[in-house]
């Protein structure tokens, strides 16, 4: 069972404790019976709530602490991973992760923003928000891998590119418009893994490729709901109302021509099932890689520039 | 003598705003200079006292950067359309069109082909009036056509920028105006062709993390606020003030991050003189 526990899922748990209890006392009276009415009840329960979380509660398990990161994802879909470190001009970002791994037989270069899991790991990752040498490392990392012909796979979990003064000195706007500049053109398959949060400029620094994937329960969009409401409504209190107002889920996305397709997610988030979720990822995974690397590598160029030339909404 | 004295030499407004107000005389916020507006205009909307560089919109750097009668407008009817139907302590919707009634402008740039000198160039010119400069749907198409245009008739492109960042109204669709504009300036730099980015105040957020910073070469008007956060943001995160001059052009300048920081009688001049060097102009 999670440690955290939120809100709306509290009485999913509730009834989970009871069947764990009629299940200690069943060792010594007969309750299979009830026992089975209450794990079917609690099986329509979990499919009312998963099934129909609000926009705001997709950002809260988005965020949930147990949710796996990309390091976890990359322990366990791949091998021999072998992490590179630093951006060779400043210093190496710890909130930004990448090296070569294998996929199965596929070696691809992955990279993936990195929270941390307590307070100590978190200060060390900087709750997964990148300096500018954290961008320019994951160019390095992709140059690299286009170099040797290796198709990148990112993965985004961010609340955003660090607002620190530092960051503002060493160019952050630069470093994540050279990013997506760089993307948007570089000579090797791009598979975008949206695995948590996707806060703005500083996960699309990481986040422009041909194929954009988004787990079922994540969000992505132009700013975080808290801070959109307090710029908005000059309250930091109506987060649900401008979680509401930008879609920033997956099916949204996906309906808004932003995303190519969704992951699905074990039911009850990615943490309640770490393996499985991880399972369904490396499968997608594969089967995308395996469509893209058929592309000749102008095509692929061409198609991706194209397919952000046609995002947007305006009239004439 | 009076027991009661004015500790301050001018009272401040709680919010200050640079733009250039309606009226035959104008005071310069920065030095409060009583400037005539036919002398602002001369000096290209500077202060003839302490340089401050007023906030000017597109028409007003069309007419500096450009030869008289050359500007072509292209797009200019396209408006933003609200699929999200976004409302929050208004519809977006209405915010749209009170704007362009208030403003007489569709969105928050404008594009186009003209002359600069004799030379054949695209332009995009951006204007903070509207909705803070922000970047939406309208924005990024326009500035990826007129970049589009520049490649094909092989044409130096110039942006001059002015923006608070993406517009939220607009969720992930304004987000992905960054790809977009970056992708076409890719194209166009594959291409060859030389694109300047001009970087006027204030320039933040998502303007600034796409194409504003991709020039080949990037101009800042002088005391520009350019930047990633807001300072403000930057403020609260850090819980310390910022030291003064902090993410204006020549702190940028300082770090390596524009080229040149020119006076805006001198950009035409100047840009002119680069283009030749750099590229072989019609």
């Amino acid at each position: 069972m999670p440690k955290v526990i939120l809100d709306f899922e509290k009485p999913i748990y509730e009834i989970e404790q009871k069947v764990e209890e009629m299940k200690k006392l069943g060792q010594s009276i007969d309750l299979t019976d009830e026992i089975k009415t209450l794990e079917s009840k609690l099986d329509l329960m979990k499919k009312d709530i998963y099934k129909n979380l609000s926009r705001w509660q997709r950002v809260q398990m988005a965020r949930h602490p147990e949710r796996p990161y990309t390091l976890d994802y990359i322990q366990m879909i791949t091998r021999d991973f072998i992490e590179l470190h630093g951006d060779r001009n400043f210093r190496d970002d710890k909130a930004i992760v990448g090296g070569f791994a294998m996929l199965d037989d596929e070696p691809v270069m992955i990279i993936g923003t990195q929270k941390g899991r307590d307070t100590k790991q978190n200060l060390y990752r900087n709750f997964g928000m990148p300096n500018p040498e954290g961008y320019r490392k994951a160019l390095r990392l992709m140059k690299l891998a286009a170099k040797f012909k290796r198709p990148v796979i990112t993965m985004l979990d961010t609340p955003g590119a660090y607002p620190g003064l530092e960051a503002e000195e060493r160019g952050q706007a630069e470093a994540i418009s050279r990013n997506i500049f760089e993307m948007s053109h570089l000579p090797t398959p791009i598979l975008v893994s949206i695995i948590g949060e996707g806060a703005s400029g500083g996960a699309l620094g990481i986040g422009v490729g041909d194929r954009v994937l988004m787990m079922e329960n994540c969000w992505f969009t132009v700013i975080a709901p808290e801070s959109c409401s307090s710029i908005l409504w000059r309250s930091w209190e109506h987060k649900e109302k401008a979680a509401e107002a930008l879609k920033l889920t997956a099916p949204d996305l996906l309906q808004q021509g932003i995303i190519d397709r969704i992951i699905p997610e074990p039911l009850g988030g990615a943490h309640r099932n770490p393996e499985e979720a991880a399972t369904i990822l490396k499968a997608v995974l594969l089967e995308e890689i395996k469509k893209l690397k058929k592309i000749p590598t102008d095509k692929l160029i061409e198609k991706r520039i194209e397919k952000y030339a046609n995002m947007g909404d305006w009239e004439e | 003598m009076a027991w009661f004295r004015r500790s301050k030499e001018s009272i401040d407004s709680a919010t200050k705003k640079k733009d250039v107000p309606d009226g035959l005389w104008l005071k310069c916020e920065s030095c409060s200079e009583i400037i005539h507006r036919t002398v602002l205009e001369q000096q290209f909307f500077t202060c003839p006292k302490c340089n401050l560089h007023f906030r000017i919109g597109s028409k007003e750097y069309f007419s500096i950067l450009l030869d008289e009668g050359t500007f072509k407008e292209s797009d200019a009817k396209m408006r933003s359309k609200d699929l999200l139907g976004f409302v929050d302590t208004k519809p977006y919707k209405s915010r749209i069109k009170d704007m362009i009634a208030k403003s007489g402008l569709n969105d928050a740039v404008r594009t186009g082909v003209g002359k600069m000198n004799g030379i054949e160039i695209g332009i995009a010119v951006m204007d903070f009036s509207f909705i803070g400069g922000s970047m939406g749907s309208v924005v990024g198409e326009k500035i990826a056509r007129i970049t589009q245009k520049a490649r094909k008739s092989k044409i130096p492109l110039i942006i001059v920028s002015a923006s608070g960042g993406a517009r939220m109204m607009e969720g992930a669709f304004s987000l992905m105006q960054l790809a977009k504009t970056n992708a076409r300036l890719a194209q166009l730099s594959d291409a060859g062709l030389p694109f300047i980015s001009v970087i006027t105040d204030p320039t933040t957020g998502g303007v600034t993390a796409s194409f504003s910073m991709m020039g080949d070469i990037n101009i800042a008007e002088p005391g520009a606020l350019i930047g990633f956060a807001g300072p403000r943001v930057i403020r609260q995160t850090i819980g310390k003030d910022l030291p003064p001059g902090f993410q204006r052009s020549e702190f940028q300048l300082e770090h390596g991050f524009v080229d040149l920081v020119i006076h805006r009688k001198d950009l035409k001049d100047n840009i002119t003189k680069l283009l030749r060097m750099m590229y072989q102009c019609k």
